[in-house]
C-alpha cells in the first residue's frame, strides 16, 4: 500500500505534448478512477505511473520515493491489461507466477501465492490451461491473478473489462469492488466508461486532452460538475444543455426558443445571484433526463416547472422509459415511468425541478 | 482455410461448370507433368547403366537398375583432381549451413524482436537500411568481402564462408521475425516487463515460445538459400573447402574421360536432398505454424 503522488507531470510523443501538466494526489487504499474519451491520455499517463513510459517533465512519487528512473519491475506495481496481455504460450499457472519466477521467489512460497490467489479468483480448475482454451471472463480473471499474486503496493487498470460482454462486466467490476474493499491497495482505473466509473470510484479524475477537468468524488461529479465537458460526459444519457437567453420576467428566466414556441425556464433563488450578471446574455441550462419527468411526479414544490413538447422517440430501457424531444435546437432526453409512455408525435406534458437545475456560462464553459 | 471450411460453400452446377472443372484439372496435370519430368529423368538416368543410357531412350525405364551410379558419385568420382567422390564436400556443406542457419536464425529473430518491441530513436532506419541489404546483387560485394575475409585471414575457409552467409541472410532473417513480431502484442511485452523481466528474459522466456512459426519459415529459408548457394562458394573457397554446389559442378564439367550421365544425375540428386528432406519435413510444419501463427491470441 502507497499513496501516489503526481507534480506537474508532463508527456510528450516527438512534439505533440500527450499529458499537459497533471497534479494528482492519492491517498493509501484510494481507487482512483481516469476518466476520459478515447485518446485523451488516459492510458500514457497510467503508463507513466507504471514506469512503460519516461516522464517529459514533472515527478511522480510512489509511497515515499521519487520514481521517475526507477524502471517497472522496481516500482512495486501491477498492471490488468485491456487486453489481458496473457503470455500465450504459458499455462495459466506459469502466466500468474512469471512474475515471481523472475523475481527468484522460493518454490515453496510461489506456490503458496499461486494457490491463495486461485482461490480468491476460483480458478484452481484452470490452472493448466493455456491462454487460448478460456473464455473472456477466465481471461480477465487470470490477468488479475497475475497482478495480485505479487502483493503489490500499487494497482494499474487499463479498461479491463471493456473487452468482456455487458453481463460480465457488470460481475467483474462488482467483483472488482469487492477485491478493493477486501485488499484495500492503492488502485489507478483507466476506463472510458462513466458508469464504471461512478460504480468504482472514491475520487474520480476526469480527463480531457491531457489535462485533469475535475478531481473528486463521484457524487461530486455528478451533481456539481465543474464545466460543460464534466458535465455532458458523466451521467447516461448525458445531461440536456439548453442555450437561452436570461430576461427578468417575474425574478430571472432563461428564454428557451424554437419553432415550437418559446420555453421560459425559471432560474430557482440559489442561481439567481450566479445568473443575473448575465441578465440580457446567453446562458446555458443543464437539466440531467431524470430532472424532467411526467407532470405530478416530482412532489409540488415552488421550484417545479411545467413545459410542453411533441415526443419525437421513446426508448424503453427497462426500469423506465426515455422520451426524446426536441428544444431549443437539441434533442432532449426525459425520464418517465414505463406506464408513462404515450405514442410517438402525441404531445407531453413535462415537468422539471429547476432546484437540480445548472447554470453555465457558454463562453467559459464553467459551472455558475 | 480448413478442408471441411471449403467443402461446405455451395459451388454453381450444371455441365458448364463441370467442362470448367475438367479443363482446370487437366491443367494443373500438365503442369505438374512439366515440373516433375526432369526429376523423372534424372531419377531413371542414375540408376540405369552406362551402356543402356547411350542406347536406350531418355525416358524410358531403366531395363536393369543398378545402385552403382550413386555409389560412385558418393565415394569415387573425380572432383578436379581428386576422386573422393562428394563426400567430403557435403560434410562441408553440413558444416558450413548449421552454423550459419543457427546464426543468422538467432540473430535475425534478436534484431526483429529489438526493432519491433523496444523501440528506440531511429528503429526505422536501421530497418530500411538492413531490408535494402536484402536487394543488394551479390556479386557487388564479392571483391570487397573477398578483401575483408582476406584481413580476417578465413579466406578460403568453410569458416569464411559461414560468416558471409551470416551476414547476408541477416537481412532475410531479420525481415522474417520482424513482420512476425509486430503482431505479437506489445501488451504482452510491458506485462512481462512488469513482471521484472528484462530484455533476454522477455526474449528467451516470452518472445521466443510464441515465434515457431517464425523460426520455421527462416530455417527453411535460410538452409534453402545457404545449401544452393554457389556463387559465395566458388568466390570464397578453394579445392578442399568447396561446399557440395561447387564440386557438383565440378564433377559434371570435368573434361577427361567419357561422360558418365548416371554419375552426374546421381551426384545432382545428392546435392539436392537436403533441402528436398527439409520441404518434405519441415514444410508441414512450416503450414501448420502459420495456421497456428493466424489463430493465435
Ligand atoms: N507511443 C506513442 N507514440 C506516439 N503517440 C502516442 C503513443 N502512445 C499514445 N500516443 C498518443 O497519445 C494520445 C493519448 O493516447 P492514450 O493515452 O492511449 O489515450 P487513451 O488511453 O485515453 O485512449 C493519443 O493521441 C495517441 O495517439
Ligand atoms: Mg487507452
Amino acid at each position: 500500500m502507497a499513496k501516489i503522488e503526481l507534480r506537474n507531470v508532463r508527456k510528450l510523443f516527438g512534439s505533440n505534448e500527450v499529458i499537459k501538466g497533471i497534479d494528482l494526489s492519492l491517498q493509501e487504499g484510494e481507487f482512483i478512477v481516469l476518466v476520459g474519451p478515447s485518446g485523451c491520455g488516459k492510458s500514457t499517463l497510467l503508463n507513466l505511473i507504471a514506469g512503460l513510459e519516461t516522464l517529459s517533465g514533472g515527478e511522480i512519487i510512489i509511497g515515499d520515493e521519487r520514481v521517475n528512473d526507477i524502471p517497472p519491475r522496481d516500482r512495486d506495481v501491477a498492471m490488468v491489461f485491456q487486453s489481458y496481455a496473457l503470455y500465450p504460450t504459458k499455462s495459466v499457472e506459469d502466466n500468474i507466477t512469471f512474475g515471481l519466477v523472475t523475481r527468484h521467489v522460493a518454490i515453496a512460497e510461489r506456490e503458496r501465492a499461486l494457490a491463495d490467489v486461485a482461490a480468491l479468483l476460483h480458478i484452481e480448475k484452470l490452472l493448466d490451461r493455456k491462454p487460448s482454451q478460456l473464455s473472456g471472463g477466465q481471461r480477465q480473471r487470470v490477468a488479475m491473478g497475475r497482478a495480485l499474486v505479487r502483493h503489490p503496493a500499487v494497482f494499474l487498470f487499463d479498461e479491463p473489462l471493456s473487452n468482456l460482454d455487458a453481463k460480465l462486466r457488470v460481475e467483474m467490476r462488482t467483483e472488482i469492488k469487492k477485491l478493493h474493499q477486501r485488499l484495500g491497495k492503492t488502485t489507478v482505473y483507466v476506463t472510458h466508461d462513466q458508469i464504471e466509473a461512478m460504480s468504482l470510484a472514491s475520487r474520480i479524475a476526469v480527463m480531457d486532452n491531457g489535462t485533469i477537468r475535475q478531481f473528486g468524488p463521484p457524487e461530486e461529479i455528478y451533481e456539481r460538475p465543474v464545466d460543460l465537458f464534466v458535465a455532458s460526459f458523466i451521467g447516461s444519457p448525458s445531461m440536456n444543455l439548453f442555450s437561452g437567453r436570461v430576461i427578468e420576467q417575474a425574478g430571472l428566466r432563461l428564454q428557451v426558443e424554437d419553432r415550437a414556441g418559446t420555453v421560459l425556464f425559471p432560474i430557482p433563488k440559489s442561481l439567481e445571484a450566479a445568473a443575473r450578471p448575465h441578465l440580457g446574455g446567453e446562458l446555458i441550462l443543464g437539466l440531467r433526463p431524470e430532472v424532467i419527468v411526467r407532470e405530478g411526479a416530482h412532489r409540488p414544490g415552488a421550484d417545479t416547472f411545467l413545459f410542453e413538447r411533441a415526443i419525437d422517440v421513446v426508448e424503453p430501457t427497462g426500469p423506465d422509459t426515455l422520451l426524446v424531444f426536441t428544444l431549443g435546437g437539441i434533442e432532449a432526453i426525459g425520464r418517465v415511468d414505463p406506464q408513462d409512455k404515450v405514442p410517438v408525435g402525441t404531445m407531453f406534458r413535462f415537468e422539471v425541478n429547476m432546484n437540480r437545475a445548472k447554470i453555465f456560462d457558454p463562453a467559459t464553459g464553467l459551472h455558475l | 482455410m480448413s478442408a471441411q471450411a471449403v467443402a461446405g460453400i455451395v459451388r454453381a452446377g450444371g455441365m458448364r461448370q463441370r467442362v470448367l472443372r475438367v479443363l482446370l484439372f487437366a491443367v494443373l496435370c500438365l503442369f505438374c507433368l512439366y515440373y516433375l519430368a526432369p526429376l523423372f529423368v534424372m531419377i531413371t538416368t542414375s540408376l540405369k547403366p552406362l551402356a543402356e543410357i547411350r542406347s536406350g531412350s531418355l525416358i524410358s525405364l531403366p531395363k536393369q537398375v543398378t545402385f552403382d551410379a550413386w555409389g560412385k558419385a558418393w565415394s569415387t568420382a573425380c572432383v578436379g583432381v581428386r576422386c573422393n567422390g562428394l563426400k567430403p564436400y557435403v560434410l562441408n556443406s553440413v558444416i558450413m549451413v548449421v552454423p550459419a542457419v543457427l546464426i543468422s536464425t538467432f540473430l535475425g529473430a534478436i534484431n526483429g524482436y529489438a526493432l519491433t518491441k523496444w523501440r528506440f530513436r531511429g528503429a526505422d532506419t536501421i530497418f530500411a537500411m538492413m531490408l535494402f541489404g536484402a536487394f543488394i546483387p551479390f556479386q557487388v560485394v564479392l571483391l570487397p568481402m573477398a578483401r575483408v575475409l582476406g584481413v580476417l585471414g578465413l579466406a578460403g575457409s568453410v569458416y569464411g564462408l559461414i560468416l558471409v552467409h551470416t551476414v547476408y541472410g541477416l537481412a532475410f532473417t531479420t525481415l522474417f521475425f520482424r513482420n512476425f513480431f509486430i503482431g505479437v502484442s506489445d501488451g504482452i511485452i510491458r506485462a512481462a516487463m512488469i513482471d521484472g523481466a528484462g530484455f533476454f528474459g522477455i526474449f528467451f522466456r516470452i518472445v521466443v515460445p510464441m515465434a515457431p512459426p517464425a523460426i520455421v519459415v527462416t530455417v527453411i529459408w535460410q538452409f534453402t538459400q545457404i545449401w544452393n548457394d554457389f556463387l559465395f562458394g566458388i568466390a570464397f573457397t578453394v579445392g578442399d573447402s568447396n561446399p557440395v554446389t561447387v564440386a557438383l559442378n565440378n564433377v559434371v564439367n570435368t573434361s577427361t574421360g567419357v561422360k558418365e550421365y548416371n554419375v552426374d544425375m546421381a551426384a545432382a540428386i545428392i546435392a539436392a536432398i537436403p533441402t528436398l528432406l527439409i520441404y518434405l519435413v519441415a514444410g508441414r510444419y512450416f503450414v501448420r505454424g502459420l495456421a497456428a501463427g493466424a489463430v493465435k491470441g
